[in-house]
């Protein structure tokens, strides 16, 4: 198996918002669970991580946070995406569709390149 | 709001609620490992492998939690709030050292701020008026001696100046030749004396001052025997009329009639703080520009408004053409020759090689301050090496170990800092209420924004200066050794001897400088109060007795003057009694004075000093009549008109001739009939000049009359016997005013008194750190060097030859010391020179007073370790290894 991907500076932070922007409120672990999910195991994250990045999206008022009970009645801090987080996941989408067409094309075959 | 601004107050709200979101955060990672082992043991481990695992895939609980703190909160902020605390323990632990270094900066800074905030009032603030920078002075002639009648402006020059120029907006005047307490107010309580200045109609309005009662002086009240009107200051309003607000409308008693009061000035108005240096203004009358007054000659002070554009050097330009061209067309005028100085150099201009050096002396101070901390740093770093080694081990890295060692620092020069600001508080308030010294604008310091700036900026400096040497010596630690060697803190590097050495070097040095300084300025006081001022002040007193509006005519008024003078006579411990209008060191004037039959040029025309005085005046002040006779009674007008000289005006009228019986050109042509002493009567620094005495009851010319008294009673008892014997006469005498010729002289002398007080103060403060400086390094090295001296004890040392060579260690350094600050004061005192008086700058007394007060101070300091080291017992200096 090769090593997991070398994270970009901002990624994971698009990511948690993009997984609470589709699974609505979600606990740290299911959070941190759902990112490994969906990147099929390419990214094992120290889930330790995530708790950064919950911090700084939480002091730019993009997500909120609330106790409550997770499905195995374990209490559990619930996040859930603001507004103003909408807003600005999907200005950062499109920048990042932008950027990822670009860098996409940099690595295309070299017969398209000239 | 932006991300930015957002995350940086909830990371500062996270310092606060820091236990709080600790608590929290642990929960929920808690949650976090209990769902994910539960995951895991869904593979069919044990549950304690499940959560070992769990814990990996967290990446370690502590790790975990620093990140979240990291992310959360400010941690440079945390790292300080961690030094910050850390620096209270350590000095708690070290209090006496933490009070002796708080205490220190304090006095230091106290200094530094109250000096800072007088330099500030009088230098760097501008003039409380409106526009105060296009405000000028002008003056006749340069600006320089104590003569008022050289300096003042003839009514109608002023008049034409005033229509002609093209360069002022509006230009003022005040009648400078007022007398203090001029104006006798009667009845309406206690009958008093007040000082009353004569201005313009728009002097007020010219500065920018609006009464904030009442209003300015209308036209026709400036017209000669206009309605008679008058604006009191802020000050007597209160004291005198209780703050009555129905005050304007009211007339008032004076004697010579009632006057209306029209208005009452704001209290920031303190006409005697700017151009009457410590004497106190009650009220204005309006001074009429009328051809009456242009027959007075020389009277007025002048103050102008630039127009926007103009600038004092294109004022002076136009003034001088237009004085000219004035002068020109009138002949018969008083000469004019304008001078235009901005009013704040005017006010303060004088004073600032004054401040200069007080500013330099506080500074010197602060560098021995500093050095003399940066000592003890350096003494306490040395014991404190292995507690630093610790932490180093522990993995404190040197950046951060230099860090916590400057926020000691800091923290003791911003304590020291805040002690300094209430020193400074106490001291600006001392200096504002100082109202006896004419030092213009002294009433108005007081501590201010900018002051605070300069404290802050000071402490911060003060802290990194002296924290700097001993936070450096973090870097040499020897981890290895420091630990290992277990019985002391760590043996001296010669490196930091040399430093500790060095700066106990440059404090003496400083404190050399200072006390040079202080010295010199010392010397220079002394030679002034020496001066033989030609009169004798002590046992002498003054008091205003001129007769009253009752008297009208010359003769009731010489009656007047007889009779009080024999009143006053009978009262018994009176030995002498006399009247003048003019007292000495007090306003001045000059007159034409010419030897009769004599032909000048209008350029060598003589002038002179006129007093006006009665019989009694002599002997009263002490003067010596040299020659010839004193004044009598009978000298009236009805008989011979009779002047007197002093020494030097004789001495220029007939060179080595006798004056007695010769004849001068005074207002009538005078007979000389007595010789007397040169009086100091300008400044005790200056000389005398010409001179000349006029019979009181042959002249009418006199503004006010002074009664002084020769006599060793107390001023209060005399009040009353003065009071009682005049009754009679004068059922209204104000004795307020009475005052000694000691205050006199005291007034004249109070500048150079200000900054010779200070100036010593700050040398003696020197001195004391400088000698606490040697004694720290000397007994430090002393300590450092038990073992070695209990050896050679061991070995036969005599306790006489170790402390001889400890005191030649210390007067080595005093050595050193002295030769660089002698240098250097030899250089510094050359800026002095201006202000000292009958001593030379490298006056040989005041360097080798300096030599052996600093000599003994050093020896005193090196001779206490010294004489401990020599009671080492050799035993228990060897067994303590």
């Amino acid at each position: 198996m090769s090593p997991p991907l070398e994270m970009l500076k901002g990624t994971l932070d698009l990511m948690v918002l993009q997984t609470l922007a589709a699974m609505g409120a979600l606990h740290g672990y299911g959070i941190a669970r759902r990112i490994e999910q969906i990147s099929g195991d390419a990214i094992l994250l120290n889930q330790g991580t995530i708790y950064a990045s919950l911090v700084r999206l939480q002091q730019r008022g993009l997500i909120s946070s609330a106790w409550g009970s997770s499905d195995h009645n374990r209490r559990a801090k619930f996040y859930s995406i603001t507004p103003r987080g909408s807003r600005r996941l999907a200005e950062t989408a499109e920048n990042w569709e932008q950027l990822s067409t670009v860098i996409a094309r940099f690595f295309a075959p070299k017969e398209h390149r000239s | 709001m932006s991300d930015a601004i957002r995350a940086f107050f909830s990371r500062l709200r996270a310092i606060f609620l820091k236990s709080r979101l600790d608590d929290d955060f642990s929960e929920e990672l808690a949650a976090h490992l209990d769902l994910l082992a539960a995951e895991n043991e869904k593979t069919g481990i044990t549950p304690q492998e499940a959560r070992r695992l769990a814990l990996l895939r967290l990446g370690g609980r502590e790790r975990t939690r620093e990140l979240h703190r990291e992310e959360r909160g400010l941690p440079f902020l945390e790292v300080l709030g961690q030094d910050v605390r850390y620096a209270a323990r350590t000095l708690r632990r070290d209090y006496s050292f933490a009070l002796f270094a708080i205490l220190i900066v304090g006095l230091g800074v106290g200094a530094s701020c109250t000096i800072f905030s007088v330099v500030n009032t009088l230098l760097i603030h501008s003039l409380p008026f409106r526009d105060p920078q296009r405000l000028v002075w002008v003056a006749n002639h340069e600006d320089a001696t104590g003569d008022m009648s050289a300096k003042t402006t003839q009514v109608d020059h002023f008049l034409d100046l005033r229509e002609k120029n093209q360069s002022f907006a509006d230009m003022a005047a005040y009648m400078a030749f007022y007398g203090i307490g001029d104006a006798k107010l009667i009845g309406d309580g206690e009958p008093e004396r007040l000082t009353s200045v004569p201005v313009t109609q728009n002097f007020f309005s010219l500065l920018g001052i609006a009464p904030k009662m009442g209003r300015q002086f209308s036209a026709d009240e400036c017209k000669w025997k206009g309605p008679k009107a008058v604006i009191l200051s802020d000050a007597i309003w209160r004291r005198r009329f209780a703050a009555d607000p129905n005050i304007v409308g009211r007339t008032l008693p004076f004697d010579g009639g009632p006057v209306a009061v029209v208005g009452v000035l704001p209290a920031s108005f303190d006409f005697g703080t700017i151009f009457a240096p410590g004497t106190r203004i009650d009220i204005f009358e309006p001074f009429p520009l009328s051809p009456e007054t242009n027959k007075w000659g020389n009277t007025l002070s002048i103050v102008g408004r630039l127009k926007p554009g103009a600038t004092v050097k294109s004022a002076q330009a136009e003034v001088t053409v237009l004085a000219k061209l004035d002068k020109q067309a009138h002949a018969d005028r008083n000469d004019f020759d304008p001078m235009v100085y901005g009013l704040a150099e005017h006010v303060s201009g004088r004073l600032r090689p004054a401040l200069f050096v007080l500013a330099t002396a506080v500074g010197v101070v602060m560098l021995i301050v500093c050095a003399n901390l940066s000592n003890l740093l350096l003494a306490r770093g040395a014991t404190r090496q292995k507690e630093i080694a610790i932490r180093a081990a522990l993995g404190a890295g040197k950046r951060r170990l230099i860090r916590q060692m400057l926020t000691e620092s800091l923290m003791l020069s911003c304590c020291g800092a805040v002690v300094g600001l209430v020193l400074a508080l106490v001291g600006t308030r001392v200096l504002s209420h100082l109202s006896s010294v004419s030092i213009p604008l002294l009433g108005e310091v007081h501590i201010d924004a900018s002051v605070m700036g300069f404290t802050l900026l000071i402490a911060v400096a003060t802290g990194l200066i002296f924290g700097l040497v001993p936070a450096l010596q973090v870097r040499d630690v020897k981890l290895y050794d420091t630990l290992k060697d277990s019985t002391r803190g760590s043996s001296q590097g010669r490196g930091h001897a040399w430093i500790r050495n060095a700066l106990v070097i440059s404090e003496i040095g400083l404190a050399c400088v200072l006390l040079v300084g202080a010295g010199l300025l010392i010397r220079s006081f002394l030679r002034v109060l020496d001066v033989d001022m030609g009169f004798h002040p002590e046992r002498a007193a003054a008091v205003r007795i001129d007769p009253s509006s009752s008297y009208k005519t010359q003769e009731q008024r010489n009656a007047y003057f007889t009779e009080a003078l024999h009143r006053v006579l009978d009262v018994p411990g009176i030995e002498a009694a006399g009247l003048s209008d003019a007292l000495p060191l007090g306003h001045n004037r000059s007159w034409g004075i010419a030897a009769k039959g004599v032909v000048y040029t209008p350029e060598n025309y003589p002038n002179g000093f006129p007093r006006i005085i009665s019989d009694g005046y002599f002997h009263a002040m002490g003067i010596p009549l040299k020659k010839g006779r004193d004044f009598s009674e009978r000298d009236d007008k009805n008989t011979l008109a009779v002047i007197i000289l002093n020494e030097t005006c004789a001495r220029n009228l007939w060179p080595g001739e006798d004056p007695i019986g010769k004849i001068v050109a005074e207002d009538v042509d005078r007979t000389v009939v007595g010789l007397v002493g040169d009086v100091h009567h300008m400044a005790l620094e200056e000389g005398s000049g010409n001179e000349f005495y006029i019979p009181i009851r042959q002249i009418q010319d006199y503004g006010s009359v002074d009664l002084v008294v020769r006599t060793s009673m107390p001023t209060t008892e005399l009040a009353g016997r003065l009071r009682e014997a005049l009754r009679p006469i004068e059922p209204d005498l104000p004795t307020q005013n009475l005052r000694t010729l000691q205050t006199l002289v005291d007034r004249a002398v109070s500048p150079r008194r200000f900054v010779v007080i200070l100036l010593a103060g700050f040398a003696a403060f020197a001195l004391v750190l400088a000698s606490l400086g040697i004694y720290a390094v000397i007994s430090y090295s002393v300590s450092q060097r038990t073992q070695e001296i209990g050896i050679r004890m061991a070995l036969g040392a005599s306790a006489e030859m170790l402390q001889k060579s400890i005191l030649l260690q210390t007067l080595g350094l005093a050595g050193i010391g002295m030769t660089a600050g002698i240098a250097a004061s030899w250089i510094l005192a050359r800026t002095l020179s201006g202000m000292l008086f009958g001593v030379t700058p490298g006056d040989p007394m005041t360097f080798a007073a300096m030599v052996v007060i600093l000599a003994a101070v050093a020896g005193l300091a090196g001779y206490l370790p010294a004489r401990r080291a020599s009671r080492i017992e050799p035993m228990s200096a060897l067994r303590t290894s």
